[in-house]
């Protein structure tokens, strides 16, 4: 037992979570994260010599925030911590790693558990393209991670909780938020609410920020169509489609998102069997309650194994860190072990209850209604029209085959932008679920590795 | 069901199989093609896209000059271009040694057709500038040039469609048999029958071989290759080394292409490349091109291909069945040949024989003798 | 125009940098694509339409942010923090 070497990819909530139960095992994790501090995304910490007090930066969650930030601290010393370090490749026993100073090297597992976390999700329209329009994530790390805001008149359009959050934020900071533009309908959350009973704190939250954006004039619109984001060179202005008529507003940026989809790359090359999702609308690594993945040694948890939040990500980092002591020997605590697991089934009701309130736009939006000449893939400039003439004239009915033929997903990105619109287009001309054409696999390296990296001599 | 017959069923739908496809099917006769994933999904369209010559041992020059003349009307014969250029080929040599290795290449396939200018010294420098130190000396093959696998091998298979041929992608072949008159498979559930079969499965030739009493030595290997970001225009060349290892060539939108060492499987479908290989290849490829140092890949990848110990293919008929013609084997070097082999393999259905010299691909090398001559790698 | 403004953070020491040939300054924290965006409104000419690009989602996912140094290394200036004589190039 004393030779285990567990590996934790992501120091988030479910990485630390999980780290923290390995330690009380007595066991010595190697926690290896891409940021350079602890955190995640949701807890990212500024830089050294931001001085901005913990409520500022993470308002309702900064308790939240500030324990896990602890809990990271008290383990440190007990862990091997590789920061801003990237995992750009795993094998069935070891993981390939870029190290800060851009050095290469091999690290070996016995046990991997990841928990990689999430990006936004977005889907191309007119303009996206232009200096000015980023991510709704993008938009809060800007301020939480940097002082800075995007505009400063800006728009927020898109779903999702952290829509109404981001759009609180900025306008707290003193952006001039021209307007909340959600792709959801108000009847949609009404009709969500039993489900968003599930997560009542979380409910309560998110109508303190509409009813706070409400109160400070800032205009919100539901049941809306992005149409474009207008001018040239850099954001001037954004048209929308709502209440059958269309209209604009002049802004500086428009932050963009609908809700979040999952970093899955590592499990893909490791081999991981997976599954669609309907509720995620992707396909994802195939894990049970307990973050148990189709390899032995391979465990998942947090949102890099499909969207849940942070709450759940420490609960299932937790579990899985449990499974994984289990499968290694030890005596499993399985009160403890039902208690997270109850604790994760009751959150799941409320993600479904949030999929219902924020529901991502209907599948031809970011199909069939895609004009031709639009860039979907911000890599290699490849458009809708061309993935659409691979469909009709190349016979294409596979995602991969669409890849091979016209190069969508095989920029540097590798498809995390362009993948899920890629998707919509082939399902969308070939009528039929999104699902049934397949998936886009991922190779090496997760994200672009610089050459003198590979190259060094001291490389491992 | 009753059995729907052909007078060819093909096996495999790489760029082989859909060059012997199409040049059939061109020909008036009624062609099946059975293909388990998708055509030119395999080693035919994940390969490195390298569309050269030079390197070829002596046996295979006259096979590669009839593709070479395929490939000169590509775009009439498939229907796209393929990215397909001639750009050149570029072998380099690292040491007065190798710089020998490609004065006695030269020698050796002299009269052949193929023309190789040697590069050194100040003219190597003054003509690509590009070239790291470590470079002492070239062979440069003016007409041989790169294209785009995914692209061009696809496009036989939809090229042979549009000429009549029955193009039968995701289906598997269980069982094939002799019968009085020719073969019967199992393929998808269906039944087929054939007059001719032709053997071009790759990695998976060995299904019929087996069922036909033929053992070759047959193996899989994986090449390891990779890809930069977009870049400006650095070199124009298909790039490669005396001696095998490095082989890069820079497409037109920028990236370029790279590849050197070997991958590993993970079961007889799926491989990677192996990082170690990789890093090695950029070692060099940095000391060949220092250009590339500044850059990011974006991309690796690997693919299951078919090698003879011999590092030549198995082309022609069959040993011990009549009507069975093979065409695998190509051993990490059939994309430029491939065309061709196809156009042997209809050649050999349609007329009973070919114009283009193949003994030396027969498979009856392998009974004939046990003494295999030692792997040598042309890249 | 820049896309960036600061809100908060002011308080923190400079830092020297060259930006297309000018001298700039930046905080010290900031990454790569603050202290320019807090200049410019692009990072970068994207390489297959010349449009510019100012980068997208900030977290090193979207890869839409890399940015050249004179000596033609490749930063990706969302995950980079600004070095002082750093010589950045956005043109």
């Amino acid at each position: 037992m004393n030779n285990l070497s567990p590996v934790i990819v992501g120091a988030g909530p479910a990485g630390i979570r999980a780290a923290a139960t390995l330690i009380a095992a007595g066991l010595k994790p190697v926690v290896v994260d891409e940021a350079i501090k602890a955190g995640g995304q949701i807890y990212r910490q500024p830089p050294d010599g931001f001085t901005r007090p913990k409520s500022s930066l993470y308002g309702f969650e900064s308790r939240k925030a500030d324990r896990l930030h602890h809990l990271f601290e008290a383990i440190r010393p007990q862990i091997d911590y590789r920061p801003g370090t990237l995992v750009w490749n795993a094998g069935a026993d070891h993981l390939d790693l870029m190290a800060s100073d851009g050095a290469a090297a091999s690290l070996g597992f016995s046990h991997l558990l990841l928990a990689t976390g999430a990006t936004d999700r977005v889907q191309p329209f007119d303009g996206w393209l232009t200096p000015g329009v980023f991510t709704l994530g993008a938009a809060q790390i800007a301020l939480k991670f940097q002082g800075s805001i995007l505009g400063p008149r800006i728009a927020f359009a898109g779903t999702g909780p952290l829509l109404y959050l981001v759009a609180y934020q900025y306008a707290k900071a003193g952006a001039d938020v021209v307007g909340v533009f959600d792709t959801a309908r108000f009847a949609d959350k009404l009709a969500a609410l039993p489900g968003l009973l599930h997560g009542i704190g979380h409910l309560a939250k998110g109508m303190y920020y509409v009813a706070w954006l409400r109160a400070h004039g800032v205009p919100m619109y539901g049941g809306i169509v992005p149409l474009r984001v207008e001018g040239e060179g850099r954001v001037q202005g954004f048209a929308w489609q709502g209440g059958g008529r269309t209209k604009r507003v002049d802004c500086d940026a428009v932050a963009f998102g609908l809700g979040l989809r999952s970093e899955t790359q590592l499990a893909d090359l490791l081999g991981c069997r997976f599954a669609y999702d309907d509720l995620n609308r992707a396909w994802l690594p195939e894990r049970s309650l307990s973050g148990r993945t189709s390899l032995a040694h391979v465990y998942l948890a947090g949102d890099g194994a499909g969207i849940a939040g942070a709450d759940a990500a420490e609960l299932a980092g937790e579990r899985a860190a449990l499974a994984l002591l289990e499968d290694a020997g030890h005596v499993a605590d399985r009160r403890r072990i039902a208690l997270l697991e109850s604790r994760l089934k009751r959150i799941a009701k409320f993600r479904h209850g949030l999929e219902r309130a924020f529901p991502l736009p209907p599948a031809d939006w970011g199909g069939a209604a895609l004009a031709d000449d639009l860039v979907l893939c911000r890599c290699e400039a490849i458009t809708a029209g061309s993935l659409r003439q691979a469909a009709r004239d190349l016979g294409v009915t596979e995602l991969n085959r669409l890849k091979a033929l016209t190069r969508i997903g095989m920029g540097r990105c590798q498809g995390r932008i362009c993948g899920a619109a890629a998707t919509a287009i082939l399902a969308a001309e070939l009528q039929c679920a999104p699902k049934a054409v397949g998936r886009l696999r991922g190779q090496a390296p997760v994200k672009p590795l610089p050459v003198v990296t590979l190259g060094r001599e001291d490389a491992a | 069901m009753s059995a729907r017959r052909y007078d060819t069923a093909i096996l495999g739908g790489g760029i082989v199989g859909a060059s012997a496809a199409l040049n059939l099917a061109r020909s008036g006769l009624s062609v099946v093609l059975l293909e388990r994933g998708f055509c030119g999904a395999g080693a035919s369209g994940v390969n490195y896209g390298g569309v050269r010559r030079q390197g070829r041992p002596p046996e295979q020059i006259p096979l590669s000059l009839r593709a070479h003349a395929i490939w000169a009307r590509l775009q009439d014969h498939i229907g796209i271009d393929g990215e397909y250029i001639r750009s050149g080929h570029l072998k380099l040599a690292r040491s007065e040694t190798e710089m020998a290795s490609l004065l006695a290449y030269r020698d050796r396939i002299a009269g052949l057709g193929l023309k190789l200018e040697l590069v050194s010294g100040n003219t190597l420098r003054d003509r690509f500038p590009m070239l790291g130190s470590a470079v002492v000396g070239a062979s440069y093959c003016a007409d041989d040039g790169h294209a785009n696998p995914r692209l061009v091998s696809p496009a036989f298979a939809r090229a042979a469609a549009k000429a009549g041929a029955e193009i039968r992608e995701q289906t598997e072949v269980t069982a094939v048999e002799r019968t009085g008159n020719g073969f019967m498979l199992q393929a998808g559930g269906d039944e087929i029958r054939a007059g001719y079969l032709l053997n071009c499965a790759g990695p998976g030739a060995g299904l019929a071989t087996q069922a036909f009493g033929e053992t070759v030595p047959l193996s899989s290997g994986y090449p390891c290759l990779g890809v930069t970001e977009p870049l400006p225009p650095l070199f124009a060349f298909n790039l490669g080394v005396e001696g095998g290892g490095v082989y890069a060539r820079q497409v037109a939108r920028g990236n370029v292409v790279f590849g050197g060492g070997k991958g590993y499987a993970l079961d007889d479908r799926n491989c990677r490349p192996d990082m170690k290989a990789l890093m090695q290849t950029l070692q060099d490829g940095t000391a060949l091109l220092p250009a590339l140092r500044q850059t990011h890949v974006i991309r690796f990848w690997s693919g299951v291909e078919a090698y003879m110990p011999d590092r030549n293919p198995v082309l022609g008929p069959s040993a011990t069945t009549p009507g069975l013609l093979h065409g695998f084997g190509f051993s990490g070097a059939g994309f430029q040949i491939g065309p061709a082999a196809g156009a042997v393999l209809a050649d050999l259905v349609r007329d009973g024989r070919t114009a283009t010299p193949i003994e030396a691909f027969s498979i009856q090398r392998f009974t004939r003798t046990r003494q295999m001559a030692p792997a040598k790698s042309y890249s | 125009m820049a896309l960036l403004q600061r809100v908060a953070e002011t308080h923190r020491q400079t830092v020297d940098f060259i930006l297309d040939g000018q001298p700039c300054q930046a905080l010290v924290g900031d990454t790569v694509l603050t202290a320019v965006l807090i200049q410019r409104d692009r990072l970068r000419i994207e390489e297959f339409n010349g449009a510019p690009r100012a980068g997208f989602c900030l977290m090193g996912a979207c890869q839409d942010c890399w940015m050249l140094t004179e000596d033609g290394t490749r930063l990706r200036a969302c995950t980079s923090f600004v070095v002082a004589g750093m010589r950045l190039v956005s043109v």
